[in-house]
């Protein structure tokens, strides 16, 4: 009798009237998704050899970085004490999930970032020769001091970056899927208490990292005036396309799971759903989110109908759509496990305001760094591929 | 073997030294006059091992490192915890235990007003409450929070008692779980079991994080808006410490509330516990609460 009457007695604790994370803990596992994301997209060319995602690979590890260099950002927002914040790595306790962070983010990080600088080298060694006044010292500086790259040296990067793919692959793995664990083990929350946590974490963030990479890949052509290579858009659909299924599978599992069983649990879901989450979930995340780029995405992932332009066009729809789709996943899962009190009797709200350290001007701001960020790498760095004729042993 | 006694590694005599030894001269290095002029790439390759292996032993050694000032944390805070004039640290702590009569509750609302002054409680958070539950004769059950200044005083409407089927107050408080999610999730050592088996928050170490505020069922755990850190009941442990009551258990004008030592058979929490069924909240997530309840219904969560 626990889950009762929630319309006809409400009532809430009196420390629930106020949740106690804000829309900046919903950014944090959205960028991490992305991060995470973003690095399998590489991975499937670097280890996997999908080459028609050669053009989006290096693309690929660079927004990675870039979005994983932000990604502490909305925790520091939200902490109530950010000066303490290192005391999470300098004393962590051992029986904590969130303990775990520090170091698998930093051990990712560490991965991602010696990839992206082995990826590079060869760019940015040339450059340190051929740069342009005081860009030569900055390329120096990249370069770590080494300005020549041997055949035999070349070689080994080339073999470090593939163990580091491999390496990569689960650390992203963990670093996301240890996310949606944040959330799954809380055993007071019927909404977050679920072991599926971790993967419907994991599968979204995959599907939220092609999302970004296939629009950034469309409007980094369509601002250097260049074509998308169409074998490439077709890769992204449909790696897309299957992820997204997988996301929404094990979306749904999990809910059906305990409609089905009427667990007891259902009962506040139940209302959960169908009031302070009617719009967010049922329209967004459900509707719009995922069964549009459902029926959308099989047009230019399968099908050679219509012009190119056409397809690019629904391949970029729906990736707009998938970033909606898992954002309303993120704000659903974070804020609507809050939306309710311990009480299990009544509902709260969530007071949304533009100003302030976790406002959305804040959260937009915390959004746009990682793409600032991503502006001036490719400024620095080449990100297009180079020509296979120039190539310069390391695969690109 | 301290950090402080891994060897150095010298990273560019170590190179050179091996170059020679390893035969790297003969095949023509030193014969052109110099090592580094040999084989570059062997050089830098050398010089780029050696440099991977001390930075690597490095970063182990100051991960290793970091773990001891944890461990070392949740020593201090035993130690700080410790009672004044506690016997040896090695003495049998006293156990203690908390029951809420919900039989002899009245609503007065004194406790609230007594766990707030005493605990500097900000307004709009509680770290005790007492809750109304009134069952009507259509079947209806209302719950309402009892207000610190008492019913009469706040001048809310009441039910007409002839729909009241009946009606009784349940106090909340911390249930000083002795497998307490939040302290289990606390990723600083901040939420703290004192030796006497209370929960209890160092303030100096939370982050403000929030995680120990959502894991704990029972809603008692906040984020203190004036101290912006974490803040609950502690079964006002300072008190205790002093061999006083709680603030609220003082307060409490019906004994609804007692609190004492479980491991003493002639404590007066002892003998109502032998004596009255009672039970705790949300058992089924094996939190294993100590306090305890006599009185709880099906619709108290």
């Amino acid at each position: 009798m626990e889950y009762h009457a929630l319309h006809d007695a409400p009532f809430i604790f009196p420390n629930d009237a106020h949740p106690a994370w804000s829309i900046m803990i919903v950014i944090y596992p959205y960028i991490t998704g992305m991060v995470a994301g973003a690095f399998v997209v590489s991975t499937m060319y670097h280890v996997f050899h999908r080459e028609g995602l050669r053009p989006v690979a290096r693309l690929a590890v660079v927004t990675s970085l870039c979005l994983g260099a932000c990604a502490t950002l909305p925790l520091l927002l939200h902490l109530h004490q950010p000066l303490r914040a290192l005391n999470v790595v300098a004393t962590p306790s051992p029986s904590s999930a969130m303990a775990g962070f520090g170091f698998i983010y930093s051990f990712y990080m560490l991965v991602l970032l010696i990839d992206v600088w082995l990826l590079f080298r060869p760019a940015i060694v040339e450059r340190a020769h051929s740069a342009p006044g005081p860009w030569k010292n900055v390329y120096r500086v990249l370069a770590l001091g080494v300005l020549e790259i041997t055949p035999r040296a070349a070689e080994i990067d080339r073999k470090l970056i593939h163990a580091l793919s491999v390496i990569g692959i689960p650390a992203a793995c963990i670093l996301h899927g240890y996310v949606g664990f944040l959330f799954g083990a809380i055993k007071a929350n019927p909404w977050w208490s679920t072991a599926m946590m971790p993967v419907i974490f994991l599968t979204s963030a995959v599907v939220s990292g092609i999302a970004v990479l296939t629009l950034l890949y469309l409007f980094l052509c369509r601002s250097s005036r260049m074509e998308p290579e169409e074998e490439c858009m077709q890769a992204l659909s449909r790696l897309l396309w299957m992820f997204l299924v997988l996301a929404v599978a094990f979306e749904f599992a999990d809910l059906l799971h305990v409609a089905y069983e009427r667990e007891e649990e259902w009962h506040v879901i139940r209302e959960l759903l169908v009031t302070k989450l009617r719009f967010s979930y049922l329209t967004l995340q459900v509707l719009i989110g995922s069964l549009l780029p459902l029926l959308i995405l099989p047009i230019p992932a399968f099908t050679r109908v219509a012009s190119a332009g056409f397809r690019h066009a629904c391949t970029g729809v729906a990736a707009v759509l998938v970033l909606v789709q898992v954002a309303a996943m993120r704000w659903n899962v974070v804020v609507g496990g809050q939306l309710f009190s311990k009480s299990f009797r009544g509902f709260v709200d969530y007071p949304v305001t533009w100003l302030g350290r976790e406002g959305l001007l804040a959260a937009a701001v915390v959004l746009a760094m990682p793409m600032l960020l991503l502006w001036g790498a490719m400024k620095l760095l080449p990100v297009w591929p180079p020509n296979p004729e120039s190539d310069s042993g390391v695969k690109a | 073997m301290s950090l402080f006694e891994l060897p150095i590694l010298p990273m560019s005599a170590t190179s050179v030294a091996g170059g020679c030894a390893s035969g790297g001269c003969a095949t023509g290095g030193c014969a052109s006059g110099g090592c580094s002029t040999a084989r570059p790439d062997q050089a830098s390759e050398t010089s780029r091992r050696e440099f991977l292996k001390t930075a690597t032993t490095l970063t182990l050694g100051a991960m290793s490192l970091t773990l001891l000032p944890g461990a070392m944390a949740g020593d201090e805070s035993s130690s700080a915890t410790t009672p004044p004039g506690g016997s040896h640290p090695q003495a049998k702590k006293p156990m203690y235990g908390f029951l809420i009569d919900t039989t002899r509750c009245t609503g007065a609302g004194k406790c609230l007003t007594a766990c707030r002054v005493e605990n500097g409680v900000p307004e709009g958070q509680a770290r005790t409450w007492v809750e109304r539950y009134v069952h009507f004769k259509d079947g209806r059950v209302e719950v309402d929070l009892v207000p610190e200044i008492g019913y009469a005083a706040s001048g809310e409407p009441q039910p007409e008692a002839e729909d009241v089927l009946r009606a009784y107050f349940v106090p909340k408080l911390c249930n000083q779980c002795v497998d307490a999610p939040c302290n289990q999730v606390c990723p600083v050592h901040a939420s703290i079991k004192s030796p006497e088996g209370i929960e209890l928050v160092d303030t100096d170490r939370c982050i403000g994080c929030g995680y120990c505020v959502q894991a704990c069922p029972y809603g008692i755990r906040y984020m203190n808006h004036e101290t912006n850190v974490a803040d609950k009941c502690n079964w006002c442990y300072h008190r205790v410490m002093r061999n006083e009551q709680p603030a609220c258990v003082e307060a409490c004008p019906t004994g609804a509330r007692v609190f004492g030592r479980i491991d003493d058979p002639d404590s007066e929490i002892s003998k109502r516990l032998a004596t009255l069924p009672t039970s705790v909240l949300k058992q089924h997530l094996g939190t294993i609460p100590l306090t305890r309840y006599v009185g709880l219904t099906d619709e108290v969560t």
